[in-house]
């Protein structure tokens, strides 16, 4: 197997006593797009700045494309397209002029930077935007641009910060659609997301974090054979019934969470599981059965409780 | 791409931005200097030519002189405070350019050029407009321009670092309210420091304006007595400006790399 193009071993990120990453390893291959998946504060952008070589480390090893973003985060950097979380789009410009500003950061010539920007606008699907200053776009228009940006300088490696985050449904499937393109091009893609559905529909391979540790890695088809086998029994019931009828379940599936408006049964036999509960006399108001998803996988893993 | 050429590539940034923003900076330039002139030189310096002054020379030219430091602070100190604040904190765009080849410490000298030719441009204005006013001699006058940059410069870097530390722009204007205006007004801008009390002189003389204000007055009318200007040598001035320069290069330099790369 070729040298991974990054590779992190007991990497640790510490602020003052805060332990954001906390000794975490993996390794991700050319060509493959890899998720980080986890609630806010999980540590998946504290990872990604790292990567980019705009956090220093503070334990652990770390090499993107075999260099030591501690001595060589410049010439890391030349090779890295980055998303930020949060746009820092220059809004007074044109969306021309943002790109033609990271490519002379990029030090790109003037006429390869034109080039390219033709290339990357309809890409973006913004081509008819080139000379519309960015303020007034859109949300998924500046996205698709902090998109198109960090492609400028054909990167060797993408790094997405949470790419949908705040946007409507049809501007995150337009996005989908192009993070989609650019994979098949071949373009190797590292992506944070709490989005189960962007995994699934983007990553190849994925690791869950938790409190700055990863809690399980793998494919998302291989992540919820394991830890959310089969199918998913929710039921509902009339208030102040939960608790009582919950004590009343046990085995009736292979795993029970008790949520305050429903309980989940992870099951391999959502009729066996139906018809156990009508033998112990358990009518719940509402019965949803459906196959299990990442998000259970992820939910099961990173617990229920809201985190903010 | 080297050191040294980086910077020109942050410079050519704010240079794009520029394009799109100029019209209101370049008017500010023009009219500025044409009001304080005419309000301050012309009208005020009727008032003082004829009452019992110790200059030597006209009000007017005394004044024009001393705004023209005074505009390179403001317009120094401007830049150092508003578009740092934004760069790390509104829009956070220096945020961006750091996941490029860019360095936090390109982005200061970057902006540190970027400068040198925006103060260039509002100084050499502002002596024109002087020697319109008849207040200056035009070959004086733009020999005052270098001066007056590097007395803009003082300010840029200095106040460049202090805005990296700072979290919102209420401090920004405080600094303002109690730094930049009270230097303006007592640093020998529109009366010379010998008017003020004794006490107070000795504070004047550690304080950057005043030495900008001398050094470009000094260059500025090179004939004056010591009715108008210290006897203090061209390159205590030259030599302190300087010496701000680097240390706020310096300061902002590591205070943003602090800032930037947490």
């Amino acid at each position: 197997m070729s040298e991974p193009l990054v590779r992190a071993k007991g990497l640790t990120k510490k602020f003052g006593d805060f332990l954001a990453v906390d000794s975490i390893d993996f390794e991700i291959a050319k060509g493959e797009a890899f998720g980080f998946l986890g609630p806010n504060g999980a540590g998946k952008t504290s990872t990604m700045k790292m990567i980019t070589t705009v956090s220093p480390i503070t334990d652990g090893e770390l090499t993107v494309f075999g260099l030591d973003p501690r001595t060589e985060g410049r010439a890391i950097r030349q090779r890295l397209g980055v998303v930020p979380q949060e746009d820092n789009l220059d809004l007074e410009l044109t969306v021309a002029e943002n790109l033609y500003v990271y490519g002379r950061y990029h030090d790109m010539t003037r006429a390869r930077i034109r080039s390219r920007t033709e290339e990357l606008l309809e890409f973006a699907q913004l081509s008819d935007r080139a000379k519309s200053q960015v303020e007034p776009l859109s949300g998924g228009m500046k996205r698709r641009l902090t998109i198109a940006r960090a492609l400028i300088n054909e990167p060797d490696l993408v790094i997405l910060d949470e790419p949908t985050t705040g946007l409507d449904p049809q501007a995150r499937h337009l996005l989908w659609d192009r993070l989609y393109r650019l994979k098949q091009q071949g373009a190797t893609l590292i992506i944070t997301t709490h989005y189960m559905d962007e995994a699934e529909q983007l990553c190849d391979r994925l690791v869950v974090m938790d409190g700055g540790r990863i809690v399980a890695e793998g494919s998302p088809r291989q992540l919820i054979r394991q830890h959310a086998p089969g199918e998913v029994v929710e039921i509902r019931f009339a208030d102040g019934q939960i608790e009582t009828m919950a004590e009343r379940m046990t085995e009736v599936a292979l795993d029970t969470e008790v949520l305050a408006d429903r309980v989940i049964l992870y099951t391999e036999d959502a009729e066996a599981t139906q018809h156990e509960l009508t033998v112990r006399d358990i009518h719940p108001e509402q019965v949803l059965v459906r196959r299990s998803t990442l998000e259970d996988v992820f939910l099961k893993l990173t617990g229920r409780r809201l985190i903010d | 791409m080297s050191a040294l050429t980086r910077p020109f590539r942050v410079m050519e940034g704010e240079l794009v931005s520029y394009r799109r923003t100029w019209r209101g900076t370049v008017i500010s330039s023009f009219v500025n200097p044409i009001l304080f002139l005419s309000a301050m030189g012309v009208s005020l310096g009727k008032l003082v030519d004829t009452g019992a002054g110790e200059l030597a020379i006209s009000y007017l030219s005394f004044v024009a002189s001393g705004l023209m430091a005074a505009t390179a602070m403001q317009a120094g100190a401007g830049d150092g405070a508003f578009p740092v604040m934004a760069g790390i904190k509104w829009r956070k765009e220096f945020f961006g350019a750091i996941t490029t080849p860019i360095s936090p410490t390109d982005i200061v000298v970057g902006r540190f050029y970027w400068g040198v030719i925006r103060l260039t441009f509002i100084l050499v204005v502002f002596a024109v407009i002087s020697v319109l006013f008849g207040a200056l001699e035009i070959g004086h006058a733009l020999l005052a321009v270098p001066p007056g940059v590097l007395t803009g410069l003082a300010f840029l870097t200095v106040v460049t670092a202090f805005t990296v530390t700072r979290e919102d722009d209420t401090s920004l204007s405080t600094m303002f309210r109690f730094g930049i205006i009270p230097l303006f007004l007592f640093s020998g801008t529109f009366f010379p420091i010998s008017q003020l009390p004794d006490y107070l002189q000795g504070f004047a003389y550690v304080t950057p304006l005043f030495h900008g204000v001398e050094l470009v007055r000094k260059i500025a009318l090179p004939d004056v007595d010591a009715s108008v200007v210290t006897d203090l040598p061209i390159w205590v001035h030259l030599a302190y400006l300087t010496t701000m320069t680097a240390v706020g290069l310096l300061l902002s330099s590591r205070l943003l790399e602090r800032r930037l790369k947490p």
